[in-house]
């Protein structure tokens, strides 16, 4: 397979594995493309959005709240009670929306004015695989922090640990239920019977997430047996209580003995049980084929070539799932370079790519989280643990075309004044322009009408 | 409205039609007296690339209706001017102010520009600049009252962008209704070429426009007593929007828009709606304009012109619009009509020769119209250069012999009374061999 010019591999550098180009972002990738990708991977992980607490000070502020709360219930007698226990409970989630908010405005600002773009659609890629969502209200100011702390951190490492940091992450525990997962025959639920309490049971949410999302994928032949012996191992997992900690394993709610996943038998005792069938799961050549093949599928095409899943696959079994390594391979693939883009962007990477084309000087980027969310892309809410769908047919829907053409409008009339069309257009696209389009935007009666048909034309709108 | 907000610069936009208005004055002026206080200048800026061969068809030419074969007007719907000139027939109020001496016609006029580039021609013609992407970066109107004296006019911003022209130290400000941005009826159509050959942005595009089409029916059909557009100029558009884009929509593509737009009585009755919005926006702009202080400079926009395709048609309705934006501001300013100079100018013309789409391309030189109760009698404004092809631009664009700047600084000086040296340095800077146009008023 032989590989296009550098002119096109600079454009498929800077929009494809990255997020759009930036003003002079291909003519920095035109002389080394693969240089200019690979020279982004990085031990020390992903960059950290600005501005972003920790999960451990997050929790610490929920539980500051929830303390009000009841100290306000104690006083229930007190006719005042009600309308300060409504007071307090409204401004915990004004503040819990407000930290969201300010988190994803913080990611896209980063995402609009980094240099080192694949980096951080390598992240993001990460960040959605590992969904976490913000529609369980309490997840929402975790979603940062679980960005922060599980993904980015581990965006070059071993796709073990990100499994694991993920999978014992405060947002990923309560998002799927683990936080109060307690074994039929923990400690926590001897105790209950024999007083007689209201007993906890087994929550199998995670396990099976992570079974079927996270690690070896739907079809890869573990059974509903499986799924609840991997709960039962993993019961425990649980959200921290002290301060600066957001991960505690609670040994009194694991479920004792022996459990077998997928054919294998854990006879390790407390966390070691669950982190043992995590390291096997990471480890397994289906996860490699599950996450290879999505992979490519995200960076390359809906339908991706056989070749480059298999290449992903040798890649991440030869280095015991690095994910450095599996970047890589992604960059020397040629498969990865071909110049049809055939990826239809989501509304966010629509969003992001429009700042970055124009500088990200021009408007403020405030007004990002309504265009996505008109877009049907809502600001860390997507909709399931499959984490938001990144194929054509989901996002060319016909309204969303034109709420697009919306958006580009009234985009090009705060910013197209005094830019010069042809010059943003190259810019953008570099030799990924194809001469309809050029025309179009040098024939353009304003320069508004320029900008906003170079943003809707189907170059743009793909990577 | 009232004369507090009448002082301020405006912006109305009046969605469907395309069609801005922008005005600055008052205390500027305030102070002055004599005959030139109360003198008043409207420019019309025709976007797109105006194609001064319709709009002042020369008949009598004798290489004209070839050149132009089925884009060509016919001699006998032209209204005749004089043995070369006519008016294209939709302009029946300016051709009816011309037999009255108060309306004329610079036929081979351009900017400095040669671009061909919308935009750049467009700055070029609005910052009076010699070159595009130059130093200077605000409009020439906005200049003009910076040199006439110092300005208490204060900034109001409703809607979304004042045009170049107006921009500058001058604190101008923009008022809109709301409406929809005025490409809206133009992008679809391009975008819908540049899907064709995409098989899934093409079909959902199309659906997309067909959906919102009639949805904003449907709407405006539950609603009907709640957009009188007698006597709203603002709510008239959003409805022949909805008309054009059901027409796109549904139209085959190789119906010109006249074919198109004539489809049914729907459409022609929104065209008469939009035209009667186009006259009342220019009364409106007039009502402003002849209030005690009101503003004395004011610019319009017209878009629309940009005529690669089915030309005849577009040319209609576009130039119909603009004869009812210029009627109105003609009936509005009643007597004050005397005191008034309009300047109705285009980027750049268009091809002399029909290309194979029925419409024309980017081209140079073309027609700006003159228009006023005080114009002196005349003939062309400027030298008519024939459409010989030996004395075509470039073998392909009428030659321009009159350079746009030369005509504005006419009208600033002799019309509206500013400073020669001030038009030389500040307002026109690097026009020294566009010398201002004499004897028009």
């Amino acid at each position: 397979m032989s590989l296009p010019s550098n002119d096109m591999m600079a454009a498929i550098a800077a929009t494809r594995f990255g997020l759009g180009a930036r003003p002079d972002e291909i003519d920095a990738a035109r002389s080394d493309p693969r240089g200019f990708l690979t020279a982004q991977i990085r031990p020390e992980g992903a960059d950290q959005p600005q501005g972003v607490e920790s999960s451990a000070e997050r929790l610490a502020q929920a539980r500051e709240f929830q303390m009000q709360r009841q100290a306000a219930a104690k006083v229930d007698g007190d006719p005042k009670a009600a309308p300060v226990k409504a007071e307090l409970a409204k401004n915990a989630r004004n503040a819990m929306r407000d930290q969201t908010g300010d988190d994803f405005l913080a990611r896209a600002q980063l995402g609009a004015t980094t240099d080192a773009a694949f980096r951080e659609r390598w992240a993001l890629f990460w960040a959605n695989h590992f969904t976490v969502s913000s529609s369980r209200q309490n997840v929402g100011p975790l979603i940062g922090p679980f960005e922060q702390e599980a993904i980015r951190a581990h965006a070059f490492g071993r796709f073990e640990d990100m499994l694991v940091a993920s999978s014992t992450h405060p947002a990923m525990l309560l998002y799927l239920d683990q936080a109060q997962s307690v074994g039929p025959n923990s400690k926590v639920s001897i105790y209950q019977r024999t007083h007689a309490q209201k007993v906890g049971g087994l929550n199998e949410n995670l396990a099976r997430e992570i079974l079927e999302l996270h690690t070896v994928g739907v079809n890869a032949g573990y059974s509903q047996a499986d799924v609840t012996e991997f709960a039962r191992a993993m019961t425990g997992f649980s959200v921290g209580q002290e301060p600066n900690t957001s991960f505690r394993f609670r040994d009194n709610a694991h479920e004792p003995g022996v459990h077998t996943v997928m054919g294998r038998r854990y006879s390790q005792e407390g966390q070691a049980q669950a982190l043992a069938v995590m390291r096997d799961l990471a480890a397994s050549p289906h996860t490699a084929h599950h996450v290879s093949t999505k992979l490519a599928a995200h960076f390359v095409s809906d339908t991706p070539p056989p070749t480059l899943v298999a290449r992903l696959e040798k890649s991440y079994l030869d280095s015991g799932g690095r994910l450095d390594e599996l970047a890589r391979t992604l960059v020397q693939s040629p498969e990865a370079w071909d110049p049809t883009p055939t990826k239809f962007k989501t509304p966010y990477e629509f969003a992001i790519s429009t700042w970055r084309a124009m500088g990200a000087q021009s408007a403020p980027i405030g007004k990002l989280p309504s265009m996505v969310t008109n877009l049907g892309q809502k600001p860390f809410s997507p909709p399931s643990p499959k984490g938001w769908d990144d194929t054509a047919q989901v996002w060319c829907a016909p309204d969303a075309l034109i709420q697009r053409l919306r958006f580009s409008q009234g985009l090009a009339a705060l910013s197209a004044d005094g830019v010069d069309p042809n010059v943003f257009a190259q810019s953008a696209l570099g030799a990924r322009l194809t001469p309809p389009v050029a025309k179009a935007v040098a024939r353009a009666e304003t320069r508004r009408e320029a900008m906003a048909l170079l943003l809707m034309s189907p170059e743009f709108q793909r990577r | 409205m009232n004369a507090q907000v009448s002082r301020r610069s405006l912006l109305l936009q009046a969605a469907g039609l395309g069609v801005s208005v922008s005005f600055l004055g008052g205390s500027a002026f305030a102070a002055a007296d004599g005959p030139m206080a109360k003198r008043k200048m409207v420019v019309v800026i025709c976007r797109g690339g105006m194609d001064g061969l319709t709009v002042s068809p020369p008949i009598g030419d004798p290489d004209y209706a070839a050149l132009r074969g089925a884009v060509a007007v016919a001699p006998d719907q032209a209204l005749k001017l004089d043995g070369t000139f006519g008016l294209h027939p939709a302009l029946e109020s300016v051709h009816a102010l011309a037999l009255k001496g108060q309306a004329r016609i610079a036929p081979a006029i351009a900017g400095p520009d040669r671009v061909r580039s919308h935009f750049e021609a467009q700055d070029v013609l609005e910052t009076g600049s010699s070159h595009v992407y130059g130093n200077v970066y605000s409009g020439w109107l906005n200049r003009t009252l910076e040199v006439m004296g110092p300005s208490t006019i204060q900034g109001l911003s409703v809607g979304p962008t004042a045009p170049l022209i107006l921009r500058g130290k001058v604190q101008a400000a923009s008022w809109s209704s709301g409406g929809s941005v005025n490409e809206t009826a133009r992008l679809p159509t391009l975008l819908q070429d540049l899907y064709k050959s995409d098989p899934l942005m093409g079909p959902a595009f199309a659906r997309g426009l067909e959906t919102e089409a009639m949805g904003r029916l449907a709407m405006s059909t539950l609603a009907p007593a709640m957009t009188p557009v007698s006597t709203n100029a603002a709510v008239a558009g959003p409805n022949a929007m909805v008309q054009k884009a059901v027409v796109q929509t549904m139209a085959p593509s190789n119906a010109t828009p006249a074919q198109a737009m004539a489809q049914t009585p729907q459409v022609l009755a929104a065209q008469h709606q939009a035209r009667e919005a186009a006259r009342k926006l220019g009364s409106t702009l007039a009502g402003f304009m002849i209030q005690q202080g009101g503003p004395r400079i004011a610019a319009i926009s017209l878009d629309g012109w940009d005529t690669h395709a089915g030309q005849v048609g577009q040319l209609n309705t576009r130039l119909s619009y603009l004869d009812a934006v210029l009627d109105g501001l003609n009936t509005g300013l009643g007597a004050e009509w005397n005191n008034t100079v309009v300047v109705a100018a285009t980027e750049f013309g268009r091809t002399a020769q029909v290309n194979g789409t029925g419409g024309t391309d980017h081209g140079t030189g073309s027609t700006a119209l003159v228009l006023g109760g005080g114009l002196k009698k005349g003939g062309i404004i400027g030298d008519w250069p024939t459409l010989k092809q030996e004395a075509l631009f470039e073998n392909r664009d009428v030659r321009p012999t009159l350079d746009m700047r030369g005509l504005f600084k006419g009208v600033l000086a002799e019309h509206m009374g500013v400073d020669r040296a001030a038009l030389e340095t500040k307002v026109f800077p690097d026009s020294a061999n566009a010398k201002p146009l004499t004897g028009l008023v």
